[in-house]
């Protein structure tokens, strides 16, 4: 930090001290506040603080926060600090603050919220861009994902010093990093298809079979990969099969993981060291977290948009193991549920099933159109209640989440 | 048997719901109309047979209801082009079949609707009416009062559009907006016929069941309330929606 110019010095410290004050008075972890009053005083804050850096940047709909934290653990393998926004404040400010919390380290890897991307890119001049996925997600207030996708292609090829670590197999991805000039393509699959079945290069229709994915009328296709998800195993870039074996659950974050594992490869951590190291990672900002509650375990999975669900469907103990779901729909949730009739919920037949949150009324309507018996639940501790085994998942959206880690003592 | 109009008969398989282009035209939770109807139709006892057609496949002409919903300004613009050059959908609405669009959709009835840049393009021609680009994008919660002669209780949904829509002789509004943007004017969707359109967006019968019954009357002739056991759920997520928002 010695290099800094004063002002940002000073922006810097007043952020920190706002922070530590907010973690003092119990709103939250501090992470946002701090960054917005030291962006007040100095407004090129972020660029400052990115100097001199070696900054990984990672966004798209899913997996930002499990896939920020996996890379960060791969790149533990370096043995320096790596500065990262570990607890999800991924627009300027959170990233601000999690910068000036770590002046001393080397490197950072910051998720990044998939509008803010273009700004966050030439504000840090990061040296990879992890681009993961995108798929319809609280339409009420983004942007629709092809102008995402065109924004970030845009200014992908404006940032010539940047590799770009990309899925393959998402044609909205392949055509937002297709445009910069160094990407490592992966094949970490893609489970949802609904939002990619236009070329997003000429508009016609996109066809698929077991190669992938290609456009019946202009030249673009599915790009070959480097790495592969394979099953339960990676196949690196040299052609090595590793079994991932993670402490994660689900096929998403085995794709999650491939992708860390490719960015940890560009700072030469071999996969050998990095996997380890993901294995240790068993809960991320309180996903995937279980807790003991009144003799039940209890499991928290988070999903926010129809790709997500389907994913936590994935992460389900098989049946009879009941699930709460819970869904509201506040300003971070989206105010449209019409999300909810993206989502075929005929696969949790045969289990018990509780719906709660501030939108329960909606979720019971859909659930009872896939003719899946249902029951009200007033919150996490009455459906634990109701239970009869020992077991309890729950999926949640993010504010509804966020009650659950509350009613449950943030036991996350 | 109840009565069918027009020369467009239901045919020996039950009701038929045709919905096109899921593949392009489902933004948000569109599928929602489709399980509403088909959950309705056969709890009166109606054989359902649902068939979705994509843009890559002929639309056919012989279907009872039409749905189709909404898009991103691309995939419409494909949609456009393909529902044009393939007669399907225009042809079945000639021949008396219902047709329930939204949003993207409803915009494709009419024989205008705003491009990426807010080009003028030419639509189906099965409405008339034209649509355009407005100022602002109007998103959010909408309530507005159908047109009393078609007996629907007032519309609750939500909106998530750009579109200003003006319809010419012919064609009537489906709604007076009590909340809301709708077609720009005041009013919200239209109606023709057996041809309705609207920009509640999504899963729009979901809380209206008045007017997925109405889709189904014009298909299939008059039909008989649902049990109170089988509209609770509905009823109550409708009784919240209205109470959430002051109108």
């Amino acid at each position: 930090m010695g290099k800094l110019p004063l002002r940002a010095r000073v922006a810097t410290t007043i952020g920190g001290a706002a922070g530590r004050m907010s973690r003092l008075a119990g709103r939250g972890d501090g992470s946002v506040i701090g960054g917005v009053i030291g962006l007040r005083v100095e407004p090129d804050l972020l660029a400052l603080l990115a100097a001199g850096r070696r900054v990984v940047l990672v966004t798209g709909t899913n997996g930002k926060t499990t896939t920020t934290r996996l890379i960060t653990a791969g790149l533990g393998a370096l043995g320096q600090e790596v500065a990262s926004n570990a607890f999800g404040a991924n627009m300027e400010a959170g990233l601000t603050a999690a910068l000036g919390q770590a002046p001393d380290a080397s490197m950072a890897v910051l998720e990044v919220d998939e509008k803010y991307l273009p700004a966050v890119l030439a504000a840090t001049r990061a040296r990879v861009v992890t681009l993961l996925n995108l798929s319809r997600d609280q339409m009420d207030r983004a942007a629709e994902i092809w102008l995402v996708a065109r924004r970030w292609r845009e200014a992908l090829a404006s940032a010539p010093d940047c590799r770009v670590v990309a899925n393959a197999d998402d044609p909205l991805i392949a055509w937002a990093a297709g445009a910069a000039p160094d990407v490592i393509w992966v094949a970490a699959g893609q489970r949802w298809h609904e939002d990619s079945w236009c070329c997003p290069q000429c508009g016609s229709h996109l066809s698929r079979d077991e190669l992938g994915w290609r456009c019946g009328e202009c030249e673009f296709a599915r790009p070959p990969a480097r790495w592969v998800l394979e099953g339960s195993s990676v196949i690196d870039s040299s052609g090595r099969l590793h079994d991932l074996s993670l402490s994660l659950p689900g096929r998403a974050n085995r794709a999650n993981a491939v992708v860390a594992l490719a960015v940890s490869d560009v700072f030469g951590v071999d996969p050998r060291q990095a996997l380890p190291r993901l294995r240790e990672v068993a809960s991320v900002a309180g996903r995937y977290t279980q807790v003991k509650r009144r003799g039940r375990q209890v499991r928290l999975l988070l999903a926010k948009n129809p790709a997500g669900w389907l994913e936590a469907f994935d992460v389900l103990g098989a049946p009879p193991v009941p699930v709460l779901l819970s869904v509201n729909a506040r300003e971070p949730d989206g105010k449209d549920t019409s999300w909810l009739w993206d989502v075929d919920y005929r696969v949790l037949r045969g289990r018990p099933v509780y719906v709660a949150g501030e939108r329960s009324l909606d979720l019971a309507v859909r659930l009872e159109a896939d003719l899946v018996p249902f029951e009200l639940a007033d919150g996490v501790d009455d459906a634990v209640d109701r239970v009869a085994g020992d077991r309890l998942d729950v999926i949640a959206n993010y504010t509804a989440f966020q009650h659950i880690r509350v009613a449950l003592g943030r036991a996350a | 048997m109840p009565p069918t109009r027009g020369t467009h008969a239901r045919g020996p398989s039950g009701l038929r719901l045709v919905w096109v282009y899921p593949d392009l035209l489902s933004t948000y939770g569109d599928r929602g109309n489709l399980l509403v109807l088909e959950r309705r139709a056969r709890l009166r006892g109606l054989a359902v047979e649902s068939i979705m057609v994509n843009a890559d496949q002929p639309v056919p002409t012989q279907g009872d209801i039409y749905l189709m919903g909404g898009g991103e300004d691309l995939p419409q613009i494909l949609a456009a082009r393909r529902l044009r050059a393939d007669g399907g959908l225009a042809a079945a609405a000639r021949n008396g079949a219902v047709v329930f669009a939204v949003c993207a959709g409803y915009q494709l009835l009419g024989a205008e609707f705003g491009g990426e840049n807010g080009q003028p393009l030419p639509g189906l021609e099965i409405l008339n009416m034209r649509s355009g680009r407005g100022q602002r994008r109007g998103v959010g919660e909408i309530l507005a009062d159908v047109d009393p002669s078609l007996g629907v209780p007032r519309l609750t949904g939500f909106e998530n559009h750009q579109g200003v829509t003006r319809l010419g002789p012919g064609v009537k509004p489906l709604a007076t907006v009590a909340v809301g943007v709708g077609n720009g004017d005041g009013t919200e969707g239209a109606y023709a016929g057996r041809v309705l359109g609207t920009y509640l967006h999504g899963p729009a019968l979901v809380r209206n069941p008045g007017l997925a019954d109405l889709l189904l009357t014009w298909a299939a002739g008059q039909l008989p309330p649902l049990q109170a056991a089988d509209e609770q759920w509905t009823l109550r997520l409708r009784e919240q929606r209205l109470a959430a928002v002051p109108s």
